[in-house]
């Protein structure tokens, strides 16, 4: 479904991502983590082209990310991304959030929109709060419309940069939970976190970045059991210390 | 060390108590504010009375020793000591339409009745039956024209006759809703990504900014032939329509490009992760927040639009200083320029004042629902 070859990145001198390759197939579920600063954030945004590359090959779903704009439209209506900070459009309601994308991206009619936007709210466990604004929702909620949000436009991939980080202590297991759900119905998800938990019950690979680099991957039970790398001990004693 | 008291409630079951009178209604208020010592209260005291000479004396002054109407200076003098307004009255026809003739003034009245009719959509965006009314706005600049000017069926009044305050509002409101559109675009140009398109932005923009409008008027009224092919010229109101639409739209692009600077990325993001156009980011995320943050700079550029349509005057049209200029000149009135110059001031002053509370009401209005920042 994603295929990464040899992709390097620099921001100015500074060199974000060496020499990475990775293959995700469909429905595979991939934890990335790694110290701040790693670039794991930065991959992900890669693939959606929020970032560009200036080395190497990255094709979603058989398309190839290039300068051609039409190519980026197109991976983009397919891939759906979660944010840290939510980016929830302020001045718009929730169901607005929802049905702003599949009417202007899509062209659906603004009734089909609806339907489709209230059925994902519904499936985040919001649809109550259809008709609020984003700054009337609890942190927890916003990242759950953010989730809703980015699947209307029914993506074949989701990418989630830090979806828990921003959120206070008691919010952050309706979101995880939310994102179990989706992981239960097949979704290909790419999920920077440092929820652990989180990757151990859903993960199919986790991946450990750090410096630019893929450190270690393999599936949670032998990624936390016998880390190989000598810097993946180390970061896992670090977060896993409480 | 002191002791701690006890609880008067056990945990969980504090009641939501008033808060201590003192600090609350306007006895509170009173005392906290006027009269909280012996001094406070005798400066209280001391600075009431000289309100009430200076309201008083104004009052008197422009109300109750006033004289309405009387038909030269001398005349005013002899009936009271106060303002003589007979000034203005006995040539209120002159501020209100310059020499615009006495037959066909229903026909500016007609405009600008209609002009609250077309002015009411765009408002207030909640009023019932608000697509339809968008419709007789777009048109009403068309009929405006035709009403003012003429043509098709009307006789035509020149330009030239037009003055006073419906000059002011011709240029005013022309200027307002020709240099918005043309802001923006200038805005969002700016932010191109296409070179040429940011180049061209750019350049104006710091050109119209860089140059006094009186310059630039000077321009629209002698200069402007010479570079025109010859036998095309085109009136002098509208040269000069042109001039000051343009001139705000940079100073309005400024301000538009605060506000969209002012959008966090993370809208932009999102936008982009969606997979939304240029056009539909723009439209519906950026521009919507960003004019809503640059309402304060853009009501800003609109009064001193307003108010700099009183430079006209310089190049020959009678907006309303320049009929004060030309009643003063009468010898009947001479040595009446306060009078002259106040009513001038209010009816700037009420316009001015009437975009202000306007402008903090659609804050309000756009505010509300969304009051947290979500995406700081």
């Amino acid at each position: 479904m994603i295929e990464i070859r040899n992709l390097h990145k620099w921001f100015g001198a500074f060199h974000v991502l060496k020499d990475i390759s990775l293959d995700v197939d469909a429905g595979e579920r991939i934890v990335i983590c790694g110290p701040s600063g790693s670039g794991k954030s930065t991959l992900i945004r890669c693939i959606n082209r929020l970032e560009d590359h200036q080395r190497g090959r990255i094709s979603v779903d058989g398309i190839e990310l290039t300068r051609d704009v039409k190519n980026i439209e197109r991976i983009r209506s397919e891939v759906g991304m979660v944010f840290q900070h939510f980016n929830l459009f302020p001045h718009l309601t929730v169901l607005e959030n929802c049905t702003l994308a599949p009417i202007w991206v899509r062209g659906l009619p603004a009734a089909g929109a609806d339907r489709l936007a209230r059925s994902y709210l519904d499936r985040v466990r919001i649809p109550e709060q259809a008709e609020k604004y984003p700054g009337q929702l609890s942190g927890g909620q916003q990242q759950r419309v953010a989730i809703a949000r980015a699947l209307c436009m029914e993506p074949k991939i989701m990418l989630f940069d830090e979806p828990t980080s921003a959120l206070d202590p008691e919010m952050i297991k309706e979101v995880l939970d939310t994102m179990i759900e989706l992981a239960e119905t097949g979704m290909t998800m790419l999920v920077v976190t440092h929820e652990m938990g989180f990757a151990r019950r859903v993960a199919d690979r986790v991946i450990l970045m750090d410096e630019g680099e893929i450190i270690e991957q393999a599936p949670p039970a032998e990624f936390f059991a016998n880390p190989t790398n000598e810097r993946t001990k180390l970061f896992l004693s670090q977060i896993l210390a409480d | 060390m002191a002791s701690l008291s006890p609880r008067t409630y056990p945990p969980g079951e504090h009641p939501d108590l008033p808060p201590p009178v003192v600090s609350a209604g306007v006895l509170g208020w009173l005392r906290a504010n006027l009269f909280s010592s012996a001094f406070s209260s005798a400066l209280t005291i001391v600075t009431l009375w000289l309100l009430y000479l200076l309201i008083s004396g104004i009052a008197d002054w422009m109300v109750f020793d006033s004289v309405v109407s009387a038909n030269s200076r001398a005349a005013c003098r002899a009936i009271d000591s106060g303002a003589c307004w007979a000034v203005v009255t006995t040539r209120l026809d002159q501020f209100a339409y310059g020499f615009y003739p006495a037959d066909a003034r229903w026909r500016p009245n007609l405009a600008f009745v209609l002009l609250f009719v077309a002015l009411a959509p765009i408002l207030f965006f909640r009023l019932p039956g608000r697509r339809t009314l968008l419709w007789f706005s777009g048109a009403y600049p068309f009929l405006a024209g035709w009403l003012i000017h003429g043509g098709f069926g009307l006789p035509v009044v020149e330009t030239n006759l037009y003055g006073g305050f419906m000059l002011t509002l011709i240029i005013g409101v022309t200027g307002i809703s020709a240099s918005l559109p043309l802001g923006i675009l200038l805005a969002l140009g700016r932010q191109s990504r296409l070179i040429a398109i940011r180049l061209i932005c750019t350049v104006f923009i710091e050109f119209a900014r860089g140059v006094p409008l009186i310059t630039l008027l000077f321009v629209a009224s002698t200069m402007l032939n010479y570079f025109l092919p010859p036998g095309t010229s085109f009136d002098l109101l509208v040269r000069v329509l042109i001039m000051v639409s343009l001139f705000a739209a940079a100073y309005l692009a400024e301000a538009v490009r605060g506000g969209l600077q002012a959008i966090p990325r993370g809208q932009y993001e999102a936008a982009e992760a969606l997979g939304l156009s240029w056009w539909a980011t723009t439209r519906k995320i950026t521009l919507p927040q960003g004019l809503k943050i640059s309402i304060p700079g853009i009501v800003n550029v609109f009064v001193g639009l307003y108010k700099d349509s009183t430079l006209v005057v310089i190049i020959g049209l009678l907006d309303p200083l320049g009929i004060a200029r030309a009643v003063l000149a009468d010898a009947k009135w001479t040595g009446l320029a306060t009078e002259t110059y106040l009513f001038v001031a209010l009816f700037f002053f009420l316009s001015c004042f009437a975009m202000s509370r306007y402008s903090l009401w659609l804050e309000r209005c756009l505010t509300s629902g969304q009051d947290k920042d979500v995406a700081a």
